[in-house]
């Protein structure tokens, strides 16, 4: 929520993607987030995603909804609608505006407040019905807007700012989205850029119900020593499965595979994932495995990122409803109204 | 014989079944309702039922009116009475001269009875036992047969009842012809062993005309369809459930492309009402016209989403069938009781554009009209209709449609409008009647798009929070609210044949009842010029009538005539001039209970002049 309009100008030698779009064309307003904040990082990483992927700004919907997090949709992607909703309320809104227009690619922004408290209902019944969506909590552990206090994924045992324990257990959003069906499930930490854009990038290639739970420390609340959502909490505890890049038919994101370890995907959109593992015993592919796995690494307190989960032949709700191809937000009377001749049968059958 | 002389009377009277829900009684009942129909004699009937789905009581009244009186009448002329839990209060509720249906299979005691009634027994169990041996079919059957006994002792055409039998066993014939079977059992014993007619008899006449049958639910849903809703997202509740089961019926059947089979719709039945309106918003926000279907506690669940429709400019329709609050409250019955939880719903200054449709036809024309207005408005806009309306097949006239319409898609910007160097303010009212233009997401790649919020923002929807900058969005609402006033149906007047200082405003389902109460009073001299309000905010016409008149009666279905505080709060008149007559015990008002009201308030304010009392 800025005040302040950022300069038009750029470099005229900055790069420009398949579409002839600079990085400057995803960007949004200037953050009023506190200076290095784990939410601008992950603001940089959708940029970087989408600049990546050549995606038209203006075929994104950004939907968020109450919170610092939701704040975020204003400082990237400026040319596309945005909608800072209400709390907690984010995925039944993004859930409409989906289908209402089945062709826009819609980037849900949430918090842990957001998702985990308020809005845990929603959030496990849009992935309960496979809206075709990328997903994004970012995730501190704390309420920063309203100063401090603890959220419903704050571990077991954390302490505060202010020297409170707490007492209650702790949600793990990625360990329920995989529990509730999602088709696409990864982890990652804002400091980690590298790991985060591609799973960006392969979420929004995924057609169906992407989540991606991003660990990003509240430096004004959550950044102290006792926080298991502090940047050097987290960097100490990481335990990455893999690492992947997007192949969008064009030069890959990154190269640098170790032989024998990497993975290809296939998406539905046609991009690949390429898979570089690095646990050599985890499969993405096996949900009950996925959730094993997270539950074992979680008691021994290591925080486990990368794509957890993903079935590339998954569908969506549009294909559970079977509509029809054109967006709904297009049909006019002539397609929608069954006219005045169908009305007089249906008056003789009610006589 | 009875002590009270046997009542009377062709073609006006009513019929009160009372069964135990689940027997399957529900569609002979209404078979029975057809069937007068048939016969060209208007029937109103009303289904009075628990929040349950087996074992309790629940009642079927049908009130058989030639003059065409379509509000609850009160009192019952004969009670079918097939629920021994319910049997004495049933019985007691009977008019006196009036009669006694019931199954004598098993005696009963004679204090069981009253002397003055006529009581008619039929020994339903003892016929269908000896017929059928499956249980279900016993059950079923046996509301078949009582249905047949009456058809005898009301005089009614059997060939009429076999050929609805017919129309709703199509292709069936097993059924077909069993039902036909089981119906001529009850007649065939009835016309055997019973003095048939009795006093109420239905005779044929011609006074339904082209009408149609029809539940509100059923008819808003189908105004949905026709007004180009393709988003519903719901949440079960009752009184409303039957919009969102009707709205699926109805797209099942009108809204398939015949070429692909695929659905030009979408329907998702939410998680709770938060969801639902969410859904509602959000495609609303992206350009669909979308709605959904609740009840008071649904509505209290939805406010907060309300308050960002008003605030960011979102259309939205909410169906609202109301039942009796507050709380849980009489989740099957019926009431008026959200007209101000609905007009400011949620926190902050807010106002909403309510509609009150009088019967199915107004529902189907009103729930079209509301897509049309909610996108002209963008905001929320509620067809409220209650469990009378909703619930029971009313008699109305046929649904009508144009098919010159076209869909009032509101103030859209396009990407050629863009093009043009048109100036887009999201919330910059160019017109001067405070609606201002909006852009579909992903219109185009450099221009028209905004950040929708909930917080305050300038005319350019840019995050503000200066005062100067708020109060001139609230003020511009204002002006768009006062826009609504013209572009919402008006409320519709009729005078008395003499000039009076009395009137009387009356809105949704009290419409028939307030029709039949003015015949009652015009008897007993009370003149009353008529005002109908069928949406808010008030046109300016009912300033007027309220200048016109010295005393307005105000005729709804709460405890707190909330529509007439809202009259009084919009139009800051003396409270004193509008005299409140409320019903709200969950039944439908009656005329009975309307005309004795004002009957009684009116006597009460004649002054009797002092020298003639003296004298």
């Amino acid at each position: 929520m800025t005040y302040i309009a950022k300069p038009k100008f750029h470099h005229p030698g900055l790069k420009k993607n398949e579409l002839g779009y600079t990085h400057r064309d995803y960007e949004g307003k200037i953050s009023t987030l506190c200076a290095g904040c784990g939410h601008d990082s992950i603001t940089a990483s959708i940029i970087e995603a989408c600049y990546e992927l050549s995606i038209e700004p203006h075929r994104v919907a950004k939907i968020s909804g109450i919170g610092c997090s939701s704040k975020t949709p204003d400082y990237f992607l400026g040319n596309s609608h945005g909608f800072n909703s209400v709390h907690g309320r984010m995925p039944s809104v993004l859930t409409g505006a989906n289908l209402a227009n089945r062709d826009l690619i819609y980037l849900g922004v949430s918090g842990d407040g957001d998702s985990a408290s308020i809005g845990f209902g929603q959030f496990a019944h849009s992935i309960r019905r496979g809206v075709n969506m990328t997903y994004i909590v970012e995730n501190n552990g704390v309420y920063g807007l309203t100063k401090g206090q603890f959220s419903a994924t704050a571990d077991r045992g954390s302490k505060s700012k202010k020297g409170v324990t707490n007492t209650d257990n702790a949600i793990d959003l990625a360990a329920i989205a995989l529990q509730l069906g999602a088709t696409f499930v990864a982890r990652s930490f804002s400091g980690d850029k590298s790991q985060l854009v591609p799973l960006i990038a392969a979420a929004i290639g995924h057609k169906g119900a992407s989540f991606i739970d991003v660990i990003s420390p509240c430096i004004a609340f959550n950044n102290h020593a006792g926080s298991t959502k502090s940047f050097d909490y987290v960097r100490e505890h990481n335990d990455a499965v893999n690492r992947l890049d997007v192949l969008v038919g064009r030069d890959p994101i990154a190269v640098d595979y170790a032989p024998g370890t990497v993975q290809v995907v296939e998406q539905h959109d046609g991009s690949k994932i390429a898979l570089r593992k690095i646990d050599a015993d985890y499969d993405p592919h096996d949900r009950l495995g996925a959730q094993t796995f997270l539950a074992r690494h979680a008691a021994k307190g290591q925080i486990v990122t990368g794509l957890l989960y993903v079935d590339p032949d998954a569908d969506d709700l549009h294909e559970h409803l079977n509509t029809v191809e054109t967006p709904l937000n297009t049909l006019e009377a002539d397609t929608l109204c069954p006219g005045s001749a169908v009305l007089d049968k249906i008056n003789a059958s009610l006589r | 014989m009875p002590d009270k002389k046997p009542i009377s009377s062709v073609n006006d009277f009513v019929v009160r079944f009372a069964n135990v829900n689940g027997s399957g009684s529900a569609s002979a009942n209404e078979m029975f309702a057809r069937a007068i129909l048939r016969h060209g004699v208007p029937v109103s009937p009303r289904n009075i039922f628990p929040s349950n789905i087996q074992g309790l009581p629940t009642w079927y009244e049908v009130r058989v009116t030639e003059a065409g009186h379509l509000g609850a009448r009160g009192g019952v002329d004969m009670m079918v009475a097939m629920n021994p839990q319910t049997w004495d209060k049933d019985v007691a509720g009977i008019e006196p001269g009036g009669y006694l249906f019931y199954d004598s299979t098993k005696p009963m005691p004679s204090t069981k009875f009253r002397d003055d009634i006529t009581v008619i027994g039929v020994p339903l169990t003892a016929i269908t036992n000896s017929t059928y041996t499956d249980p279900r079919q016993r059950q079923l059957f046996k509301n078949i047969i009582y249905l047949g006994s009456l058809s005898a002792l009301l005089d009614m055409d059997p060939k009429l009842i076999e050929q609805l039998i017919g129309e709703q066993y199509k292709g069936k014939e097993k059924l077909l012809s069993s039902n036909v079977h089981a119906l001529h059992l009850g007649r065939d014993w009835a016309l055997q062993n019973l003095k048939c007619p009795i006093g109420l008899k239905v005779k044929k006449s011609d006074k339904v005309g082209d009408r149609i049958f029809i539940e509100g639910n059923s008819a808003a849903a189908l105004g949905a369809v026709y007004g180009g809703a393709t988003v519903c997202a719901w949440y079960p509740i009752t009184p409303s459930s039957s919009v969102a089961e009707a709205f699926t019926a109805h797209c099942k059947k009108y809204r398939h492309d015949p070429e692909t089979g695929k659905a030009k719709y979408a329907i998702v039945q939410g998680e709770d009402e938060l969801a639902s309106i969410g859904i509602v918003i959000g495609a609303s926000w992206n350009g669909a016209r979308a709605f959904t279907a609740t009840s008071g506690p649904g509505i209290s669940l939805m406010t907060e989403f309300i308050g960002l429709s008003y605030f960011a400019e979102i259309p939205a329709v909410i169906m609202n069938i109301q039942r009796a609050g507050p709380s849980t409250g009489m989740p099957t019955r019926t009431q008026q009781c959200d007209i101000i939880a609905c007009a400011y719903a949620s926190h902050g200054d807010t106002k909403h554009v309510l509609l009150f449709p009088e019967d199915p036809a107004e529902a189907f024309e009103f729930a079209a009209a509301a897509f049309d207005l909610a996108e002209r408005l963008q905001t929320t806009i509620f067809l409220m209709l209650d469990l009378d309306i909703g619930m029971n097949h009313r008699l109305c006239r046929p649904l009508k449609w144009d098919d010159a319409r076209q869909y009032d898609r509101g103030k859209i910007m396009t990407a050629e409008m863009l093009e043009e160097g048109r100036d887009f303010g999201r919330y910059l009212d160019v017109d001067g009647d405070g609606i201002p233009y909006r852009t579909y997401p992903g219109t185009h790649p450099t221009k028209g798009s905004y950040f929708t919020r909930g917080t305050s923002r300038d005319r350019y929807a840019r995050y503000s929070e200066e005062g100067t900058v708020y109060a001139d969005n609230m003020q511009r609402l204002v002006r768009k609210f006062e826009t609504a006033q013209d572009l919402v149906p008006r409320p519709l007047q009729a005078n008395a044949e003499r000039p009076t200082k009395y009137g009387v405003i009356y809105f949704g389902s009290t419409s028939p009842a307030m029709d039949e109460a003015i015949g009652l009073l015009e008897a007993r001299g009370h003149q009353l010029d008529r005002l109908r309000i069928r949406a808010f905010p008030f046109h300016s016409s009912v300033a007027s009538f309220l200048a016109e008149h010295d005393f307005v009666y105000v005729v709804e279905q709460n405890r707190d005539s909330q529509l007439r505080q809202l009259i009084v709060n919009e139009n800051g008149i003396d409270p004193v001039r509008l005299v409140p007559i409320v019903h709200y015990d969950g039944t439908p008002i009656t005329a009975r209970f309307i005309a004795k009201a004002i009957g009684d308030h009116q006597d009460h304010l004649k002054v009797t002049p002092l020298r003639k009392a003296v004298s």
